[in-house]
C-alpha cells in the first residue's frame, strides 16, 4: 500500500512539473544580433588615407551607418568572407544601402597602398573605402579599436597576418553601437543595420 | 518486515526519486538570459603590480535559450579588450549567442589573455537536465 502510494505520489509530482511551461523571459524584439555597447560612446576617430584618394576619417561619413573592419588584401581566408558578407548585406538592403558605408582598414601597411586596397575592395563592392597609412598610423588606429594583429613569416620569406576579425557598427551620429563577431551571415547584418538605420 | 520499518526505507527512497524526477522533468528556470560578469575597479593596477588576478573564469558555459547572452561590465579605470571589442571604463558589452559552439576570445581581463565561451544546446532529456542542474549548482557554489 505504502509502495503504491509513493509511486503514485512521485509520478504525479513529476507529471505536474513536466507540464509546467518554460520559465525564461523572452528576449526583446529589437535585440541586436551583434554585441552591443552601453552607454554608447563616440567611435575613436581615424586619421588615415582613403583608397578613394581622400583623407579617411569617420566624420566624413556622419549621417550614414558605418561598418568598420580591419584586414589586408593578401588575406586568403577571413577577409574575403567578411567582405563578401558585407557586400551581400548591402545588396539585401536595397535602396537603404545608400546610407551604409563600409570602411576597411589595412593591417598590412607594407603591401597595402591606396591603389591596392581600391582594387581589392572594388572586387566586392565599388562603394567600399579602404584605409591605408604608415605603420604608426595603422598601429594607432588598431590600438584605438582594440585590434590585435600578428605577422607570421613563412620559411620562404612571405608572410601572412593573423588579426582581429570583428566588424564595428557605428551609428549615424558616430557612436560605436555594436560589434559583430566574425562568422555571422549577411542576414544578421541586415537585421542590425535596419535597427541602426531607423535610429 | 513491519509497516513501521518499511516507512524508514520508503520515505527517503521516495524523496530521492522525487528529487531526481523533479530535476529530470521540470523545466529549467533561469531569471534572465544575461550571464553577468564584472571586471572590478583596480584590475589593471593590480596586474601591473604583478598580481596574477583572475577575476573572470577562464571558461564560461552558456546554454541556448536559457542563459545565452554574455554581459560584461568594465568597472575598471582603463579600457579592457574582450574578444571582438574594446570596452571603455564604465561600459558594458552584451553579446548574444545563437549557435552552440566553442568560442575563443582574447581578453585583457585574464592573466592568460584568453577566454573561452562554451555555448551548449538546451538540455531536453531527463538525464541531461539532471546533469545541467548539478553542474550549475557546483559552478555557482565555486562562485
Amino acid at each position: 500500500m505504502i509502495r503504491r502510494l509513493s509511486i503514485l505520489l512521485l509520478l504525479g509530482a513529476a507529471g505536474a512539473l513536466a507540464a509546467e511551461p518554460p520559465r525564461v523571459a523572452a528576449p526583446p524584439a529589437d535585440l541586436f544580433k551583434a554585441g552591443t555597447l552601453t552607454p554608447v560612446m563616440a567611435a575613436p576617430e581615424l586619421a588615415l588615407a582613403g583608397s578613394d584618394g581622400k583623407p579617411l576619417n569617420l566624420a566624413r561619413f556622419r549621417g550614414k551607418v558605418v561598418l568598420l573592419a580591419f584586414g589586408f588584401s593578401n588575406c586568403g581566408e577571413v577577409c574575403p568572407i567578411t567582405l563578401a558578407t558585407l557586400a551581400g548585406a548591402r545588396k539585401k538592403l536595397g535602396a537603404a544601402a545608400a546610407d551604409v558605408q563600409v570602411v576597411y582598414v589595412t593591417v598590412d601597411p607594407e603591401r597595402d597602398d591606396a591603389a591596392q586596397m581600391k582594387k581589392f575592395l572594388g572586387s566586392f563592392d565599388p562603394t567600399f573605402v579602404g584605409g591605408v597609412g604608415t605603420h604608426a598610423q595603422i598601429e594607432a588606429a588598431q590600438k584605438s579599436f582594440g585590434i590585435s594583429s600578428t605577422k607570421n613569416v613563412n620559411p620562404d620569406g612571405s608572410y601572412t597576418i593573423g588579426h582581429s576579425s570583428s566588424i564595428y557598427m557605428i551609428d549615424r551620429k558616430g557612436g560605436l553601437r555594436a560589434v559583430m563577431p566574425y562568422g555571422h551571415p549577411a542576414d544578421d547584418f541586415v537585421h542590425d543595420l535596419k535597427i541602426l538605420l531607423q535610429g | 518486515m513491519s509497516s513501521r520499518r518499511a516507512w524508514l526505507w520508503w520515505v527517503p527512497l521516495t524523496c530521492v526519486a522525487a528529487a531526481l524526477g523533479w530535476a529530470g522533468f521540470a523545466p529549467i528556470h533561469v531569471p534572465s538570459h544575461d550571464e553577468l560578469f564584472e571586471i572590478p575597479k583596480g584590475t589593471y593596477a593590480r596586474r601591473m603590480k604583478g598580481d596574477q588576478v583572475e577575476i573572470l573564469p577562464s571558461q564560461i558555459r552558456l546554454t541556448l535559450g536559457l542563459n545565452d547572452v554574455l554581459l560584461l561590465r568594465n568597472l575598471d579605470d582603463v579600457p579592457q579588450v574582450f574578444g571582438p571589442t574594446i570596452m571603455m571604463p564604465g561600459q558594458s558589452f552584451r553579446l548574444p549567442f545563437e549557435k552552440a559552439s566553442r568560442y575563443d576570445f582574447a581578453c585583457t581581463a585574464h592573466a592568460s589573455g584568453q577566454m573561452t565561451i562554451l555555448v551548449e544546446e538546451v538540455p531536453v532529456m531527463p538525464w541531461s537536465k539532471i546533469h545541467w542542474r548539478i553542474r550549475e549548482y557546483w559552478e555557482n557554489r565555486k562562485g
